[in-house]
């Protein structure tokens, strides 16, 4: 040691081995300590949040996070209402130049507002509760799906959602799909079916064609593609397929994606503790979990281990990926693309907050680019303004249009005959906000790779 | 398999996207990777050159008398005077008619919101009517609910800092924000969009409603700065709305983070990169690499939330910034390079890592990468970490960026030469 300047704080013990480091002794809980100590207030979060930029009431997420943890390590204080503001877009977790963790802060905060501040006898309580809940409501709509979406067109119906639950008039409800999802899957076989196709498959590739294969993936659907674009996912099952992947569809719940966004932290960790041991069991069993919607993708990602503790959650974690990200890891996807074409050729690009947290913000154009004629433009780094339930709440309506502005704009200005998008919610606001007509990625994968519909050896249903 | 390009620069600040924009001149294929925003959001897009030498003297009024003289070591010494030159041209043609003070050597005197005088070799065209030099008397103005920038102070500072005007400083109500803790982000998008306020006897745009209180406030001065809030991706036209609404010059004064300058140029690069067609890939750390023949990287490994991603190049630029970039981190036994984990020479003792004196000569704040003339890292022998990497920006030693005021000089132009020679590599 240098003569300089040594800690002279009285409790601190002077013998050698002294680490002060060790001061605070490992925690086994969640602890956000740490995270809120390496904010340094640059506010670059501060300068993305889409929310701050329209509304100057809501002050911001270096607020929301570090700022108000520790204000709550006084027991007198409040989570501050304003936390319902946030959209969960976490665009401040990648804006963070120093790893805080900013949307766990504001997911943690907002489940205790909700569990502690907010009336369970309230409208809004149950609202959210129902708008977060999206999956009970669409496993009973898509029951009778034709009435279900006779009824929710209704003008009724949308006068009571919006003078009584405060659910915005101004959107029209997405239809259900007349044959879900896991109906298609299942009217054509599930897994054994794929099992033989993926091996025709290798047949036809090249690949080894023994029954015993590591090219397996167990596919987390999401609500969006199971009750209202099951095309999304019979395209990801059908290009999986043709790699000569093995697809499973393991029992699954909601991703959580819209209950942290509502606080209904409780309704994420009972679907979290079905979701979790489907998943690993299917890792068990070899599978890569692949997701189509990168707000599910994300939710397994980074938010299970960051709020749950549940047995195999890093499992889920390290092994679950987004669809065109694990083919392009995995296979030779630009190769195969070459000299293919498509339909669908101008595309509005519109990358998902979700999907640029996890790295795939240039993803899709680069991969589709490879079509011969395919022209994919960005349409912008903004955030579409919807953010899942936060548009459809009336509060919100006019918040979500405003963010949503830029992107419109870019897309009104684009060349191009369809929108693009990852994620069920943006899609939702880039078709209320223009009137194109949006598309998944993998759709456009699938126009290009296969022939169209299935094939001879198919049990299935037939083309979608 | 890698998702594999030709070059590959590791981090998205100013020496990043340089390095990837000239790299892509010689037409491969370029991919940056750039894992948080970049300290563009901090700075105030000025382009420092170097305004003091390393033993303080100054403010200089040409930079390049001062560069030939610099010690063995400092990153202009291993590029060379003539690339620093180079890399200037290169900026002056990508920002073209956004930046003021291209094609000249000089240094220009910046008022900043301290009210300190910064010299800078190009500045914004929206700071340029603000600049020391022109005699003209000025208006400060700042807003009650925006404690960053404190009018009167400012113009109290600079007259005390001797400017050769009369400075004076109001302070007003932003038309349309009552909070006082409404973002940076909030006002710009206001004038942006010229959104409309309540002024108490109806609505009016946003812009009339600030040219009208500043109108007020005018006695006779003949420009206005303002705190650096005129807009964002309408800057330019906030900014000749309020002059012709005002009939006087209208300028922002540079201030702390976050600032909305240095988005500004951020905005810029990355619209360049889309042009140029480099792969960008954000929101993802590279984490580790994996070696390959001789002393050359194979690929590096990207995090992608648990999945660890190869990317390969031919040719990598890691320019990851310094100690703030954390491209340069430090525990409690050394300091290192996070990735390749390249030297960084320093003190065994972490208490000569610094000096008690707070505005002293810190030995960390120079740390960093010691590099050849091409631009690549060098061990603690001097031989070559990598034959494939070079390094640019903060993460290189031999200077003090704070000190010298040479820190985006110093990353434009190791930038330009690090993607440029990655480039020609590649091209052959």
């Amino acid at each position: 040691m240098s003569d300089a300047a040594q800690p002279t704080d009285e409790h601190v013990p002077t013998d050698d081995d002294f680490e002060p480091i060790e001061v605070f002794p490992e925690s086994t809980e969640m602890d956000l300590r740490p995270g809120a100590d390496n904010c340094y207030k640059c506010s670059t979060c501060d300068t993305n949040c889409p929310v701050a930029e329209v509304d100057d009431e809501f002050p911001g997420p270096k607020f929301q996070g570090p700022e108000q943890w520790r204000l709550k390590r006084q027991d007198d204080h409040d989570i501050d209402d304003s936390v319902m503001k946030c959209s969960n877009c976490m665009r401040c977790d990648h804006a963070c130049p120093s790893e805080v963790p900013l949307s766990q802060m504001h997911n943690t905060a907002r489940g205790e507002y909700v569990e502690k501040q907010m009336s369970k006898r309230s409208l809004e309580y149950w609202r959210n509760r129902l708008l977060s809940n999206y999956r009970t409501m669409a496993h009973l709509g898509s029951k009778v799906p034709r009435l279900t979406n006779f009824m929710m067109g209704l003008g009724v119906t949308r006068v009571f959602n919006e003078k009584v639950l405060k659910i915005t008039s101004e959107r029209e409800f997405p239809a259900f799909a007349t044959e879900t999802f896991r109906e298609w899957w299942d009217a054509r076989g599930g897994y054994a079916t794929s099992r033989e196709r993926a091996r025709a498959a290798r047949e036809a590739r090249g690949e080894k064609t023994t029954a015993e294969t590591d090219k397996r993936i167990a596919y987390f659907h999401g609500c969006y593609s199971n009750y209202n674009t099951p095309e999304v996912g019979k395209a990801l099952v059908r290009v999986y397929e043709h790699f000569g992947y093995e697809v499973m569809v393991p029992d699954q719940r909601c991703s959580g994606t819209p209950m942290y966004a509502n606080g209904m932290l409780g309704d994420a960790e009972r679907a979290a503790k079905t979701n979790v041991p489907e998943l690993a069991a299917a890792i068990e069993e070899g599978a890569d979990v692949i997701a189509s919607c990168t707000s599910c993708s994300m939710s397994l990602r980074q938010e299970y281990p960051e709020l749950f503790d549940i047995d195999g959650v890093h499992e889920v974690s390290n092994n679950t990926w987004e669809g065109l990200e694990y083919l392009r890891v995995h296979e030779d996807l630009k190769g195969e693309l070459e000299g293919t074409t498509t339909d669908l050729p101008n595309l509005a690009y519109h990358a998902p907050c979700h999907a640029r947290n996890q790295g795939l913000d240039g993803q899709a154009i680069e991969v589709l680019s490879a079509i011969d004629g395919v022209e994919a433009h960005d349409v912008g780094d903004s955030c579409s303004g919807i953010s899942g339930t936060y548009g459809w709440k009336a509060e919100n309506y006019d918040t979500s249009m405003k963010i949503g502005e830029e992107m419109f704009e870019h897309m009104e200005a684009a060349d191009a005959t369809h929108g693009l998008t990852e994620c069920p919610t943006c899609s939702m606001q880039m078709e209320h906000g223009t009137g194109y007509d949006i598309l998944h990625p993998l759709e456009i994968l699938a126009d290009a790779l296969l022939d169209g519909g299935e094939t001879q050896s198919s049990s299935g249903t037939g083309p979608a | 398999m890698a998702i594999t390009d030709d070059v590959l620069v590791i981090g998205g600040g100013l020496a990043g996207t340089v390095a990837a924009l000239s790299a892509a001149e010689h037409g491969g294929d370029v991919r940056l990777v750039t894992y948080k925003q970049s300290t563009l959001r901090h700075a105030t897009g000025l382009i420092d050159v170097l305004g003091y030498t390393p033993e303080g003297e100054g403010p200089l009024a040409d930079p390049f008398d001062a560069i030939d003289a610099l010690p063995t070591g400092h990153p202009y010494e291993r590029v060379g005077t003539d690339a620093v030159r180079d890399a200037l041209l290169f900026f002056d043609a990508l920002t073209g008619d956004t930046y003021g003070g291209a094609h000249t050597d000089s240094n220009a005197l910046v008022p900043t919101s301290n009210g300190t005088v910064k010299p800078t070799a190009r500045y914004p065209v929206g700071t340029a009517p603000g600049l020391a030099a022109d005699p003209a008397d000025t208006l400060f103005v700042g807003f009650e609910t925006l404690p960053e920038f404190d009018g009167p102070l400012a113009a109290k500072h600079l007259e005390a800092a001797g400017v050769p005007f009369e400075t004076r400083g109001v302070t007003l109500q932003f038309p349309g924000i009552k909070r006082a803790d409404a973002k940076v982000t909030r006002y710009a998008h206001l004038l942006d969009w010229d959104e409309a306020v309540d002024i108490g006897r109806g609505e009016t745009g946003a812009r009339a409603a600030l040219a009208a209180g500043v109108s007020d406030a005018l006695e006779g001065e003949t420009r206005v700065g303002f705190p650096p809030i005129l807009g964002d991706d309408n800057h330019d036209v906030v900014r000749r709305d309020l002059e012709e609404r005002l009939g006087v010059a209208v300028f922002e004064v540079p201030a702390g983070p976050p600032s909305l300058p240095g988005m500004r140029l951020e905005d810029q690069l990355y619209h360049a990169l889309e042009e140029a067609g480099v792969n960008v890939t954000t929101g993802v750390p590279v984490v580790d690499y994996q070696a390959g023949d001789g002393d050359r990287i194979e690929h590096v490994l990207v995090d992608r939330k648990g999945q660890q991603v190869p990317y390969a190049a031919s040719e990598y630029v890691l320019a990851t910034g310094g100690l703030v970039g954390k491209g340069v981190d430090s525990d409690r036994t050394h300091v290192f390079e996070p990735i390749f984990d390249c030297h960084v020479a320093h003190a065994e003792d972490r208490y000569e890592w610094f000096v008690d004196d707070a505005f002293g000569d810190h030995p960390f704040a120079s740390y960093g990468l010691e590099v050849d003339n091409e631009l690549r890292p060098q061990d603690a022998n001097g031989d070559l970490e990598f034959e494939n990497l070079r390094a640019a920006g903060a993460v290189l030693s031999g200077y003090d960026f704070a000190a010298e005021k040479s820190g985006s000089g110093v990353s434009l132009s190791t930038g330009y030469v690090a993607g440029d020679r990655a480039g020609a590599e590649v091209s052959g």
